[in-house]
């Protein structure tokens, strides 16, 4: 017997695999099936938004970010506007609070939603897709009954929200509660206590607490590895301190861990989102949705009729667009995915001058080396989804 | 929480001491501006010192501003779980002065530096892996500086001749309108001639 000519075996995952979640192209360092090295090729889906941003006005701006983690639109517009709150001094009414909290629940609803199911289909499974997607449906119905667009909403804006909630999308909402328990309850019997998805998720992924910290994970990543740590409770924001919800934490830091942590993530936001409702028809839930500064947020087509000084208003916000207070700020929320956070640097004009994205994913994606070490090829793909990337806000 | 940040403050800058060029608060958020050769001392002390605890990494960003000397700005953010406190340091550098790279303190520094370089073209010393992350393979010039224009200088399309992606120069049938909307709308004191007379 002659030398074997041994050599490392390298292949191309993506940019246009169905496991890929998007435009990744992962090039892998094989010996035999166990992989060796990962060096992701991030970019495909750059679109310059944080550039786009510098040149438009601050309320211009607030599509953008629609547009990064396409799965949970709200979230990530609730960060900028927080930061733009922040940077002029105003605060967001009542109302407009409970709406954002209920909105960003609803974000969170979908994008868990389609992470677990399509993670189900990563390690082989059809079905849980479908059923999600059913489900998804729904919310981005009362996504487009709040805002008129079922994924690109644009609603949240600096001072509030843009539009106030018909009362039968509130009662629709409510009625939208208790079937969707029983369609966890349906996917928890399905996919989670499925022996091939335990198979293929339990103790693959491991991340320990300080390496999750080390690397920058945050959200779920860090509650699958034993850490009570979750922005909405640590550092709460609009009325996420009187809601009554509970942080699942998971124990050994594995996938499976962390799809169960969304899985019941999920069930606290709906209980979250029952106390919105709630809240929502109390009558000290009533009251504008927006800020009443005339500077900031826009008049109502009703005063503009009538009032000259509205009118003026209206005009100067939608060409010249308000100016900011140069400063900056750093403001995040607790997205689906992570913290989202935004640094928002003004210096006095309509624009801002610099608009940092911090995206969860970029931090979660960049471990993929570290965590898929010494894995076989096949968990690639499960590991790749438990991270619960979207290349929309990695990219930028 | 402005007297906690305070002392935080005051702790850690007479920990480091000199190390700490400037600190500020405002809007709730600790700034600290560190000399550039000492990021990675600072990092470390903050990290491992214990009424500090920032073990959670959370950013590195470029930000431009070239009216200065040196025009870039390294911005850091970390956080600390422990004190439920987030921190911002700032370094400033230019375009050819070396940033310590923090890859040795936190690995997730690794994809955010790799991003200011690309972004900017800001260095960093002692970073394993500086390449381009977010732009095209083969990309040139450093698009989030403020003298790059937004419309960039390549486009792309698919040729049928040639069978492959070519870039040429970018031909806008009509210019990017940026228009000057910034205006006194508010609090200008407008002065006319004359008016001073009413006044006396």
């Amino acid at each position: 017997m002659g030398e074997h000519n041994i050599r490392n075996f390298s292949i191309n995952f993506g940019p246009q695999h169905p496991a890929a979640h998007g435009v990744l192209r992962l090039v892998l360092e094989l010996d035999g099936e166990i992989v060796e090295r990962v060096d992701p090729h991030i970019g495909l889906l750059h679109r310059g938004t944080e550039k786009l941003i510098e040149f438009k006005t601050y309320v211009q701006a607030n599509p953008y970010f629609d547009r990064l983690d396409y799965v949970a639109p709200m979230n990530q517009e609730h960060a900028y506007c927080m930061a733009v709150e922040k940077l002029l001094g105003i605060s967001v009414p009542r109302r407009a609070q409970l709406i954002r909290v209920l909105y960003s629940e609803i974000g969170r609803l979908l994008s868990h939603l389609l992470n677990v199911t399509t993670q189900a289909m990563d390690v082989g499974a059809l079905t849980p897709p479908l059923w999600g997607f059913e489900e998804r449906e729904k919310l981005m119905i009362f996504y487009e009954r709040a805002s008129g667009s079922r994924m690109h909403a644009n609603y949240f804006r600096p001072g509030g929200v843009v539009m106030d909630l018909p009362p039968e999308l509130i009662d629709d909402i409510e009625a939208f509660c208790d079937p969707f328990l029983k369609v966890l309850d349906d996917l928890d019997e399905l996919v989670m206590g499925n022996r091939i998805f335990k198979q293929r998720n339990v103790d693959i992924g491991v991340v320990s607490l300080d390496d999750a910290w080390k690397w920058g994970f945050s959200g779920v990543m860090v509650r699958g590895s034993g850490a009570a740590w979750d922005l909405r409770k640590a550092q709460p924001y609009e009325c996420y301190e009187e809601m009554e919800f509970d942080i699942p934490v998971g124990r050994n830091g594995d996938n499976y861990d962390r799809q169960v942590i969304r899985m019941l993530e999920m069930r606290e936001s709906v209980k979250i989102m029952r106390q919105c409702l709630d809240k929502l028809r109390a009558p000290d839930g009533q009251g504008p949705v927006s800020t009443l500064d005339g500077k900031v947020a826009p008049p109502s087509r009703k005063d503009m009729k009538r009032s000259m000084e509205a009118l003026i208003h209206h005009f100067k916000l939608y060409t010249e667009g308000f100016h900011v207070p140069a400063g900056e700020v750093y403001a995040a929320v607790e997205a689906p995915k992570g913290e989202f956070g935004v640094y928002l640097v003004a210096d006095g004009t309509n624009k801002p001058y610099r608009c940092k994205i911090r995206a969860p994913g970029f931090a979660h994606l960049q471990a993929m080396d570290f965590m898929c070490r010494g894995h076989m090829l096949a968990d690639v793909a499960g590991i790749l989804g438990s991270l619960d990337i979207v290349f929309g806000e990695v990219d930028r | 929480m402005n007297a906690e940040l305070q002392a935080l403050s005051d702790h850690i800058a007479s920990s480091l001491g000199e190390a700490v060029t400037a600190r500020d608060i405002a809007y709730d958020e600790l700034t600290l501006v560190v000399r550039g050769q000492d990021i990675v001392k600072t990092v470390t002390f903050l990290r491992d010192d214990s009424q500090c605890r920032f073990v959670s990494f959370i950013d590195i960003c470029g930000a431009d501003y070239p009216g200065r000397e040196k025009r870039f700005d390294v911005v850091y953010h970390f956080l600390s779980p422990q004190l439920n406190r987030r921190i911002r340091i700032k370094v400033e550098a230019d375009e050819t002065t070396p940033v310590p790279s923090l890859v040795g303190v936190f690995p997730a520094a690794n994809w955010f530096e790799r991003e200011a370089y690309d972004l900017y073209g800001i260095l960093f010393s002692g970073h394993p892996d500086l390449r381009r992350i977010l732009t095209d393979y083969g990309f040139e010039g450093f698009p989030l500086r403020k003298d790059f224009p937004l419309t960039g200088f390549v486009e792309v399309r698919y040729d049928e001749g040639q069978g492959r992606v070519v870039y040429e120069p970018v031909k806008l049938s009509q210019e990017f309108r940026n228009f000057d909307f910034l205006s006194p709308w508010e609090g200008t004191d407008y002065v006319l001639p004359g008016d001073e007379k009413a006044k006396a």
